[in-house]
């Protein structure tokens, strides 16, 4: 096995700490833009899946604590899982909320609606979160509505990502995480 | 003696490449962001690899006699 890490092999440090900061100050949720960003332009441009495979923190982290700190079950992920029609299923209701939660951005971008400051968890608990708000006072308020919704985003599929790694196996997330079923995608309809 | 491999089903594959840093003899990799794939002269059909497979696509197989 390999032994000698590399400095890829702690970026589960920063998912960790990405998960942190958005107890402290919600605007550090715009950080997260890099882990939506990065692995696209890697599968566009790279033409691999190098960001999963390495770089990736969140799977790291799952397989911190999944394989390392024993808190998976470690059986077998039910196949329905891995099928076409649940990874592009999950992947399109995903993408789904994610035009949904720029719209309501737009919303307060345009002064129709005013700043929600809450966490909403699974798409459906919202959670109070005024104690990670500090205001924007030389930035506009949408800027703070989107991290509230992206950070909704990324707290809700961590989750997901947990009681999955707990049922079955540690990494059971990357089999239907939508930015792996993106890139993959890109990946293939490439020469 | 029969050879033992990792085979992979390339068509369920979602190359998360967790089967690569688990890998003893570095026999397995993605190719092209597409599926995991495996060498064979370097595959020594450890089984670790499918232990750790969260998709359930990687099976010990016989290889096939040449």
């Amino acid at each position: 096995m390999k032994t000698k890490k590399k400095w890829n092999d702690w970026l589960w440090i920063w998912s960790a700490l990405y998960l942190s900061l958005g107890f402290f100050n919600i605007m550090f949720a715009w950080l997260g833009l890099i882990c939506f960003i990065t692995p696209l332009l890697v599968a566009i441009f790279g033409k691999s899946k190098a960001y999963c495979n390495s770089y990736c923190g969140r799977s790291q982290l799952f397989n911190l604590l999944g394989n390392k700190l024993h808190l998976s079950r470690n059986k077998p992920t039910p196949k329905w899982v891995r099928s076409k029609w649940w990874r592009y299923g999950f992947l399109t209701f995903f993408m789904t909320m994610f035009l949904n939660m720029l719209y309501v951005t737009f919303l307060v971008f345009n002064g129709t609606n005013g700043l929600k400051q809450a966490v909403k968890l699974l798409w459906t608990f919202k959670l109070p979160w005024q104690f990670a708000y500090h205001g924007t006072p030389f930035i506009a308020e949408w800027t703070a509505q989107f991290a509230f919704g992206f950070y909704s985003i990324m707290l809700t599929s961590t989750v997901l990502g947990i009681i999955t790694m707990i049922l079955f196996k540690p990494r059971s997330w990357c089999v239907y995480c939508p930015m792996g079923t993106m890139t993959q995608t890109i990946c293939r309809i490439q020469k | 003696m029969t050879k033992k491999n990792a085979v992979v089903d390339k068509e369920f594959c979602v190359a998360c490449g967790a089967c690569t840093k688990v890998c003893p003899k570095n026999a397995i990799s993605v190719f092209c962001g597409k599926y995991a794939v495996t060498a064979e002269n370097l595959c020594i059909g450890c089984g670790i690899c499918e232990k750790i497979c969260p998709a359930g696509v990687i099976d010990i197989m016989e290889a096939r006699t040449l």
